[in-house]
């Protein structure tokens, strides 16, 4: 090889060019990897995975025009909404650090599998930076697994078992939305005031585990009280017709009876029990009651008359005449021509929080972002004063207990709010024992 | 004793949704030989019939009333239905309270319409293709009809009362010598359960006591022969497709008020009729009625709280454990003739 000589300067030049050649991709890509999807150009992409088809298809129609809202205000346009009475003066309506907001959307159809490949679609195709919404607890779940793997924010939409926010919670998971013990300890004192500390409570709760987290909640709250659990039986998810549930309740000597069932289950187990007289049943000398832990107005709406006069809990309701809310209220019903139901809220919330976090933040990187969030307390979002707690990610705030109207003056005026039970009350450890188990673990940027 | 009382009322009233559909369903295939996956779509449309027949008759006008105000703060718009302007509140009230069973005379014209469109329009080009092509076009044609639904109405259910007459319960117990209040039933389920007797027993007779009948049943036996002897048996089939899509229907209508109609009621009953027709026998009328009360008093009786202490989760598999237990001692189910879906 005559024309090949290798020496010891000629090595060390090579050595460095190699070198440099090597490291060259990294820095660029190290760069633009900083964390999954930074938003290179003017704009930021949100995905908002809602059910757009299945059972809580209305539910998630509901959650898409609050995002829809959201994003208009965010970027400047509309009346601003809770823009306008936010703690927050961090967000200027000019986009997210400048960035105009655009979104994608998914659909959930309510099943963990289906909700977690149109969220991964989203994030890996579509260049998500956030993925939120969702009604079921098990989506919710699903999704805030998938996102921590992949390294993006999750803002969770409906979703009330204690899971989200205990044994399956995760660093890049945020809730915003109440949850099953809360419900159970706005509740208890209601029931106590209303119809005493010696009841006999019969549970028909939804086989999965939403259920059983709701069951485990109430029941913990209500023996407290005094009451006696009679029986707790599990009903099939895809239970339509609840009679032969309901006829054992006639043959026990329960005075009370707990649907822990949401959705079609409640419409469906709440009419079928008023269908066998349970309601003008007089039982160890009381009246029988009826209680539906967690109550939504769209689900109030199916049940129909047979909801007035039964106790139960929500996150936000639109009657509610804070600031806040008013103004939600006026700028998502002049828009849509209808009151927005408490899914609405809880994601526009959830929508805002993230903008906010990341302007505070200033940087969309999921890391700065948990980080502005966790202990962040707030006010003028319908809740009241509001805190989103470091240990698990879970939003405390009041909580609202609702009966079922006895005379309603129009078709979105189907609850009234009986109580607005302070957050001291519904404030728990992070170690209880109902939602021990998991770790909230570090966050991840992805990438 | 009184908790047995109960369950097996409510079984034969369960039985009577899965054995006024399965009816159908085996009509279908005793006649046309389709396996008709749609079924449970026409029992869907019926109770939308309710549901459409109540809102035609609360179609209202709007008047502003200044003194009230919306949820906007608005002056109120007050919606006064048209039939209280023509006849005064007091019997439009009735009529819309009453619109459950007027329904019925409003879903029949309905039903036989979509029946026949749909067996002119679609399956009878799938009468030659093999069953699994008929299962999937009827299937497809079910999550259509399910999905047109729910973009005019929603996904949410629609609470469709039945008249206040029949809203209580009837005391079981007294009558029977039991403690007041122990055996108690809603009127309106007693009235699903009667009206389900009546309409099985009205197609048993059609098909027994009519000429008509008499012609289908021969087809039924052996469509050949009677096309051979000049009958156009088609057109007969046609027509019980027809009765069969009315008899979902009206099943549909009925079941309106006791659990507030959705767009995916259909489905939820789909599966269950189509065991209840293969445990009773395939083409089988008998077969499908009997199997229809059978599985609905025993599925009542797994969801008893006593049973599923002792067998948790038997509930949700009692009716397909039944299926198996007739299906490996019966091979053509209880009722089932020989040769009908054996080739």
């Amino acid at each position: 090889m005559p024309g090949f000589k290798l020496d010891r300067r000629g090595l060390l030049k090579s050595g460095a060019v190699l070198g440099a050649g090597l490291a060259m991709p990294t820095i660029f890509t190290g760069r633009a990897n900083a964390f999954t999807n930074e938003p290179t150009g003017s704009s930021v992409t949100l995905g908002f995975n809602v059910p757009q088809s299945g059972a809580y298809a209305d539910e998630g129609a509901d959650e898409l025009r609050a995002y829809e809202l959201a994003v208009e205000h965010l970027n400047g346009g509309g009346d601003g909404g809770m823009m306008n009475t936010f703690s927050s003066k961090a967000l200027q309506g000019n986009g997210i650090l400048g960035k105009k907001i655009e979104y994608v959307t998914g659909d959930t159809q309510t099943k963990s599998d289906t909700a977690r490949a149109s969220a991964k679609s989203m994030i890996e195709k579509d260049g998500a930076v956030m993925i939120t919404g969702g009604s079921s607890s098990g989506v919710a779940v699903a999704v805030q697994a998938l996102c921590q793997e992949a390294g993006v924010i999750f803002m969770a939409g409906l979703t009330h078992s204690n899971d989200t926010t205990g044994k399956d919670k995760k660093a890049n998971g945020f809730r915003h939305f109440f949850n099953s013990y809360m419900s159970g300890a706005a509740l208890a004192p209601v029931l106590e005031r209303n119809y005493g500390s010696d009841r006999k409570a019969y549970h028909l709760t939804a086989d999965y585990n939403w259920g059983y987290t709701t069951e485990e909640a109430i029941r913990s709250s209500t023996e407290a009280l005094g009451w006696e659990t009679v029986e707790a039986v599990k009903t099939p998810l895809a239970a339509t017709d609840f009679s032969a549930y309901i006829t054992p309740v006639l043959q026990s000597d329960a005075d009370v009876l707990v649907l822990n069932h949401y959705g079609a289950n409640m419409v469906n187990s709440l009419t079928n029990a008023v269908q066998f007289g349970l309601r003008d049943r007089m039982v160890n000398g009381k009246n029988f009651e009826i209680v539906v832990p967690l109550y939504s107005r769209l689900m109030a709406k199916g049940a129909g008359a047979n909801v007035k006069g039964i106790f139960g809990s929500t996150n936000w309701h639109w009657s509610l005449t804070d600031d806040a809310s008013k103004a939600f209220v006026q700028s998502f019903g002049t828009k849509y021509g209808f009151p927005p139901s408490q899914a609405a809220h809880t994601c526009y919330v959830q929508a805002l929080l993230y903008a906010d976090a990341v302007e505070r933040a200033g940087s969309f990187n999921p890391c700065a972002v948990v980080e502005a969030l966790e202990g962040y307390e707030f006010d003028g979002l319908g809740n009241g004063p509001t805190l989103y707690r470091a240990e698990d990610h879970q939003c405390f705030k009041d909580v609202l207990v609702v009966r079922g109207k006895e005379n309603p003056t129009s078709e979105f005026d189907l609850l009234e709010i009986v109580e607005v039970t302070p957050v001291a009350q519904v404030t728990y450890a992070p170690d209880h024992p109902q939602f021990a188990g998991g770790q909230l673990g570090a966050c991840n940027p992805g990438a | 004793m009184d908790a047995i009382i109960l369950q097996i009322l409510n079984g034969l009233d369960k039985g009577s949704a899965y054995a006024l559909i399965a009816l159908g369903l085996t009509l279908i295939f005793g006649t046309l030989g389709v396996v008709n996956f749609a079924h449970g779509a026409l029992f869907m449309l019926g109770a939308f019939c309710a549901v459409t027949l109540n809102k035609l008759l609360t179609l209202s006008f709007i008047t502003i009333d200044e003194t009230q105000k919306d949820f906007l703060g608005n002056p109120l718009k007050v919606e006064t239905p048209y039939i209280e302007g023509w006849f005064g509140p007091e019997v439009a009230g009735t009529v819309i309270e009453w619109s459950v069973p007027l329904a019925i005379l409003f879903a029949i014209p309905i039903m036989i319409l979509v029946g026949l469109v749909m067996e002119r329009g679609l399956i009878k080009y799938f009468y030659k293709r093999p069953h699994a092509d008929q299962i999937l076009v009827t299937f497809g044609l079910a999550i259509v009809l399910q999905e047109i639904i729910k973009y005019f109405y929603g996904a949410n259910p629609i609470p469709t009362p039945a008249p206040s007459a029949f809203s209580g319960s009837f005391d079981f117990g007294a009558l029977l010598g039991f403690d007041p209040g122990t055996i108690i039933y809603p009127y309106w389920r007693l009235v699903y359960f009667g009206f389900a007797a009546v309409v099985i027993a009205g197609v048993f007779a059609f098909l027994r006591y009519t000429t008509f009948g008499m012609v289908v049943r021969a087809g039924m036996a052996d469509r050949e022969t009677v096309g051979l002897l000049g009958i156009n048996i088609d057109k007969r089939f046609t027509i019980m497709f027809a009765l069969a899509a009315c008899v979902a229907g009206l099943a549909g209508v009925m079941y309106a008020p006791i659990n507030s109609p959705n767009y995916h009621m259909g489905m939820d009953f789909l599966v269950l009729s189509f065991v209840v027709v293969v445990v009773g026998g395939m083409g089988s009328l008998g077969g499908a009625v009997a199997a229809g009360f059978l599985l609905g008093v025993l599925e009542s009786f797994a969801s008893m709280s006593q049973v599923l202490n002792v067998l948790p989760g038997i509930n949700q598999i009692i009716i397909y454990l039944v299926a198996i237990i007739v299906l490996l001692t019966r091979p053509r189910g209880l009722m089932g003739r020989k040769g009908v879906m054996e080739d």
